[in-house]
């Protein structure tokens, strides 16, 4: 499987890609998830990892932010590099490449304090702020995530005290209040139900303009619908990458063609 | 036939079996209704305003309190949970956050439970030898300590669960934007388990509060107001002690008063722990 010779998304849009990664093998103690990865994440455009489950998607994910890291017993190899700088390298500050790169998780995980304060928290923790430009910049990220005029008024209320839809899109604020250069989202949909899907789905769409998005999705629609670009992983294996537009009509690969057309998975 | 045999006798067993189970609860209850019944019965009989104003009284003289006594007790318990309470905090935060699969993690988790084990008599000796035979005093600090050292292991273990509890999704989203672990761990956990932690803390106060043998060679008594903590200190427990043992029966009065003004005490710490409790489940 690893000598698939795989089109990157170079050869198809802004040749400078926002993440590049590269032989990235990844390790649970002795278990290994992912195998020789590699693949470009293009700037400000949606890019879909989609495959069957326990295939690696939220592992290739957690690699992007170094959340892993958290675990001692799990390990990387290769290089992932951020606008060409490897975020391994000694040199890379861990709290602000996660600053940099945000993360919405699948279920939502409001912190256990007010919808203002889930929001602020990140903001004071990076900058200096006043309290006015404070509040500005939470109405501004609430707006961003198109939360702010339903929870204008509950801005004292408990983060955990909103619906399920709105903690993710709460979650999403507080993502972008930091003013990340991307966003990684496992699953941010598939906790919620079908109309919340469809405002984060509208969301992610204006999102993509200002961040590049790297969404994990088991929804072949969602994909197809919002993603410029999408990636097959099968096994710890990128098997296909291109366009999504191609991916979905005319798949290179067969594994990959079983998949969309819900033949397994 | 023989089925029926069988099924007879299962059912008889069954039947036993309630019966007995049932009886030893009963026993149970009935014994600490009695201990119930009998503390507050004498204990009331002791309480007035004298009771909790006035030092004690000397043998043969009318009246007297133990104002000393509980002004001891609660200025050695708060010690003891200034000491215990942030050592026990950081140690369950050592086990559930960094030492969790490590082999230190697991020695200090080992350790946690043993101390949990150890005779409180056995903690008042430690702390005898190593904090009043070299000064020739007794003393209310060596009486916290050896508080203290009883309290560790408790708050250690039920802040280590507690916060096993927050889920992982929690911390790595609280990382997720940046923020720095230690920031994590007060911030977010410490908030999200706050009602867990408290409950732990309250339960480890009520525990100690209750304790005699590790204040006898410690803090052991006296008959005033402590005047700084470096001199024996009067506290409720080694007080009862004394007195019921004592010939008079105006001291076995005031002992009866101290053990119902404990058993309230505690009874109120545990109330507010559970209700603590119960909203976290909420
Ligand atoms: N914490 C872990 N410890 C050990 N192995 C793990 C751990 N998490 C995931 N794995 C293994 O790594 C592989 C990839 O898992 P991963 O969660 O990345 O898959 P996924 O594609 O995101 O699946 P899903 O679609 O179900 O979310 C699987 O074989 C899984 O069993
Ligand atoms: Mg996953």
């Amino acid at each position: 499987m690893s000598d698939v010779k795989l089109p990157l998304y170079g050869e198809m849009a802004d040749p400078t890609p926002k993440i590049s990664v590269r032989g990235l093998d990844f390790f649970y103690g002795d278990h290994q998830a992912l195998f020789s990865n590699d693949i470009d994440i293009a700037p400000n455009r949606v890019t879909a990892v989609i495959g069957p489950s326990g295939c690696g998607k939220s592992t290739h994910l957690r690699v992007y932010n170094r959340i892993f890291e958290l675990y001692r017993e799990q390990r990387v190899k290769g290089a992932v590099l951020l606008n060409g700088e490897n975020i391994f390298a000694p040199t890379v500050k861990l709290l602000d490449l996660r600053r940099r790169v945000g993360m919405i998780f699948q279920k939502p995980t409001p912190f256990p304090m007010s919808v203002f304060e889930n929001v602020a928290y990140g903001i004071r923790l990076h900058y200096a702020v006043s309290k006015s430009e404070l509040d500005g910049r939470v109405e501004e990220a609430l707006k961003g995530a198109a939360l702010w005029e339903e929870v204008r008024d509950l801005l004292n209320r408990p983060g955990t005290a909103l619906s399920g839809g709105q903690q993710q899109r709460l979650c999403i604020a507080r993502a972008i209040a930091v003013e990340p250069e991307v966003l990684l989202m496992d699953e941010p949909t598939s906790a919620i139900d079908p109309i919340a899907t469809a405002k984060i789905e509208e969301l992610v769409e204006g999102l993509k303009g200002k961040y590049t998005i790297v969404i994990v999705t088991h929804n072949m629609q969602q994909a197809a619908r919002i993603s410029d670009f999408t990636a097959f992983f099968f096994k710890g294996y990128i098997i296909e990458f291109g366009a999504t537009k191609q991916i979905f009509t005319n798949p290179h690969n067969k594994k990959t063609e079983e998949y969309i057309t819900g033949r397994f998975g | 036939m023989k089925k029926a045999d069988n099924a007879r006798r299962r059912e008889t067993l069954d039947i036993a079996m309630r019966v007995v189970s049932g009886a030893a609860s009963l026993i149970g209850i009935f014994f600490l209704g009695w201990i119930l019944w009998t503390v507050a019965r004498q204990g009331l009989a002791a309480f007035n305003i004298d009771f909790f104003t006035e030092l004690p009284a000397p043998p043969g003289v009318e009246g007297g309190g133990l104002a000393n006594a509980i002004a001891g007790t609660a200025i050695i318990t708060l010690l003891a949970t200034l000491m215990g309470v942030p050592l026990g905090l950081f140690t369950g935060v050592y086990l559930s956050e960094f030492g969790k699969s490590t082999r230190f993690g697991g020695m200090v988790r080992f350790t946690m439970n043993i101390t949990m084990g150890v005779p409180s008599i056995i903690v008042g000796l430690f702390v005898y030898t190593l904090l009043v035979l070299p000064f020739k005093h007794f003393s209310a600090y060596a009486g916290a300590v050896a508080l203290a050292i009883i309290m560790l292991p408790v708050v250690a273990r039920t802040t280590e669960d507690m916060l096993n509890l927050v889920p992982n999704a929690l911390r790595e989203s609280a990382l997720a934007i940046g923020m720095p672990r230690w920031r994590m761990i007060i911030a977010i956990l410490f908030r999200a388990a706050r009602s867990g932690l408290l409950t732990g803390i309250l339960l480890a106060v009520a525990r100690v509060s209750g304790e005699t043998a590790p204040l006898l060679f410690t803090a052991m008594s006296s008959p005033y107001w402590m005047k700084g903590l470096a001199e024996p200190t009067a506290n409720l427990t080694v007080t009862i002690f004394n007195y019921a043992m004592s010939p008079f029966d105006d001291w076995k009065q005031l002992a009866w008063g101290a053990s119902l003004f404990i058993m309230a005490t505690v009874l109120g710490v545990n109330i507010l722990a559970r209700t603590l409790l119960r909203e976290r489940t909420k």
